[in-house]
């Protein structure tokens, strides 16, 4: 996987801007950028005014002064500091989950070969294609029996647990051309079977392992349909895409309430992938290129 | 999966002698590690695909131990449902609208971008896939403000810059609203469609292009005989992978319309849910019927795409 960013040159690549359909271009483009963020500029800015400020319409971002109580009437009346702890806590959990059983499977599918591999292969790829009906009432069903529902840890499983095709397949090609060598001068050294994947093959896996990590906690901390109908009945376990939305239900005309709550939610997740975009744009990349 | 080399083939050839308990035995760990993913794939992901089908055959609201087995009964009730096939229009024109734009804008913003004497381009490509990671639930929420009929900031612009004189109702009258969460949902996963671009684009190798541009091929022409055609495979890719999301739209939809006005935004996952959680009496059996009929349609997109992809790759060798 080469990355996929043009190097950053910045003084020699400016001084093209004096030609005029590059600066046209370039403006285009800055033009083009402000309308895409501008929805958060503008959810951070009503999130420290006053609500007079935004329904007098002013289209400026910067509020006359910052109404930090709007934070504390979402983060302790509307309860966002028990969603933003459940989502933190199923994030975390349901990657662990992730990088745990797809890195095993992956390891052994990528370098052994073993009785039944191809059948196994082909069940994971071919469920892909087969067409799923509602399986989320079948999941329900299972969890209630198992007593999980109602539960973060039934949330977490869930989210973890099904259908990571995409990462164990990942994790199959990462270890797969990892140099045989490795493992053969360990055997002569006498280590075991987990020792070989635990000491010498997991470490060496770090750009793979970064890249499912960074994929799965997004997408499990952004899953909303999942996490709604397990938290049916259990108000304190909703995640914070669940509770945005009952909090709006509730509270509809508390915009300063809202754009805090909202920026709760989604300022870290763009922190994470501000801070590890190399590796989440590259496992996206690695999908259409396969 | 490329892995036989010398040592890997001797041993499967030795393999073949053994009984298949004693390599059982041999590989116990593989099979070991092998069973979590095993375990939880088998209850998580095949079991309930299995009992979904199963369970589209059945009268049955969730609450009462009580299911009857009603044969193909639900599947005639959902063909003859008007408001099915209303969100079964829904979900299509919604993805009609989604994937030409998102594709095509992609592509040109792509081509753009991939320029190497623009400066800036992985900050504006930063920006622009910055709604991608964000939890498409509350961005649905959040766009009903920003959307909003009296006080939000896009009627607000709009009012400024003399594009309306009344304000508009951009989610709340029928005629807007899908073109509205249309809009939306291309803001959203506009990065999404860039990223693959950009990486379809770095396949095709620089030497050719430049070769032809030794010769004396305009820029243009470079990019309409040279990289265009090297991207056809990719185009299929692109927009079957664009469509089956659009078709699965369920958190942008629910959170932003609900499928109102007047279910004029209710598309297939929409009314599904709909049958399976919200109704005063639930029928998870119908909404499983539902839900298998859809997925079967969608299939058949698929397919006719794969087709396409097929078709594209033999031309491609055969012009080879």
């Amino acid at each position: 996987m080469r990355n996929i960013s043009p190097p950053l040159t910045f003084g020699t690549k400016l001084g093209n801007l004096r030609y005029p359909r590059i600066l046209l271009v370039f403006l285009l483009l800055l033009v083009l950028s402000a309308i895409w963020i501008y929805p958060f500029l503008w959810m951070v800015s009503a999130s420290l005014k006053a609500p007079l400020e935004i329904f007098s319409g002013g289209l400026g971002l910067i509020p006359e002064m910052a109404k930090w109580e709007n934070y504390e009437r979402a983060w302790i009346d509307a309860d966002f500091s028990r969603y933003l702890l459940n989502t933190v806590i199923v994030a975390v959990s349901a990657t662990l989950l992730v990088l745990f059983h797809c890195s095993l499977t992956g390891y052994v599918l990528g370098r052994y070969s073993f009785a039944g591999k191809k059948v196994f292969i082909g069940v994971l790829i071919g469920t892909l294609f087969v067409p799923a009906g509602y399986t989320i009432i079948p999941v329900l069903e299972l969890a209630n029996r198992l007593h999980m529902l109602n539960s973060l840890w039934g949330m977490i499983i869930v989210l973890g647990g099904g259908g990571h095709t995409a990462a164990i397949l990942l994790f199959t090609g990462y270890f797969n051309q990892l140099p045989k060598e490795l493992e053969e001068a360990a055997i002569l050294d006498g280590a075991t079977f987990w020792q070989i994947y635990a000491r010498i093959m997991l470490p060496l896996a770090k750009p793979a392992l970064a890249t499912v990590t960074i994929m799965t906690f997004l997408s499990t901390w952004n899953s909303f349909f999942v996490p709604l109908v397990f938290t049916f009945s259990r108000p304190e376990l909703r995640t914070l895409s669940v509770g945005m939305q009952a909090f709006v239900g509730q509270h509809e005309t508390d915009w300063p309430g809202m754009a805090a709550g909202a920026t709760i939610s989604l300022i870290p997740v763009m922190l994470v992938f501000l801070l590890l975009q190399r590796y989440y744009i590259e496992g996206i990349a690695g999908a259409v290129k396969s | 999966m490329n892995v036989a080399t010398t040592t890997q083939v001797n041993t499967r050839a030795r393999n073949r002698q053994r009984p298949l308990a004693q390599r059982l035995w041999r590989d116990r760990w593989i099979y070991l590690f092998l069973t979590p993913t095993t375990v939880l794939y088998v209850l998580f992901t095949l079991w309930p695909m299995i009992a979904s089908y199963w369970y589209s055959m059945l009268d049955w609201n969730g609450f009462s131990r009580e299911r009857s087995f009603v044969g193909f009964d639900n599947y005639q009730e959902v063909m003859s449902d008007p408001l099915f096939w209303r969100a079964f229009r829904n979900s299509f024109w919604y993805m009609g609208g989604v994937v030409p734009l998102r594709v095509g804008l992609a592509l040109i913003v792509a081509i753009i971008l991939t320029n190497p004497r623009l400066p800036f381009s992985s900050f504006f490509r930063t920006m622009l896939f910055l709604p991608v990671v964000t939890t498409t639930a509350i961005v649905g929420v959040l766009m009903t403000f920003v959307f909003d009929p009296a006080s939000g900031p896009v009627n607000t612009v709009l009012l400024n810059l003399g594009i309306v004189d009344r304000t508009v109702d951009f989610l709340g009258q029928s005629r807007n609203a899908m073109f509205t969460a249309i809009t939306i949902d291309v803001w959203k996963w506009f990065g999404l469609t860039l990223i693959y671009w950009l990486a379809a684009l770095q396949t095709v190798p620089n030497d050719v292009k430049e070769a032809a541009q030794v010769d004396g091929a305009s820029e243009w022409h470079v990019f309409w005989h040279i990289t265009l055609p090297m991207l056809k495979p990719f185009a299929i890719i692109i927009t079957l992978i664009t469509a089956l999301g659009a078709l699965h739209s369920f958190d942008l939809l629910y959170t932003l319309t609900g499928g109102g006005p007047a279910l004029t935004t209710e598309v297939v996952e929409v009314y599904i849910y709909r049958w399976a959680f919200t109704a005063s009496v639930p029928r998870l059996g119908y909404a499983s019927a539902a839900a298998v009929f859809f997925g079967l349609a969608t299939l058949v997109l698929a397919l006719v795409q794969l087709v396409g992809l097929r078709y594209a790759q033999r031309m491609r060798s055969g012009n080879a």
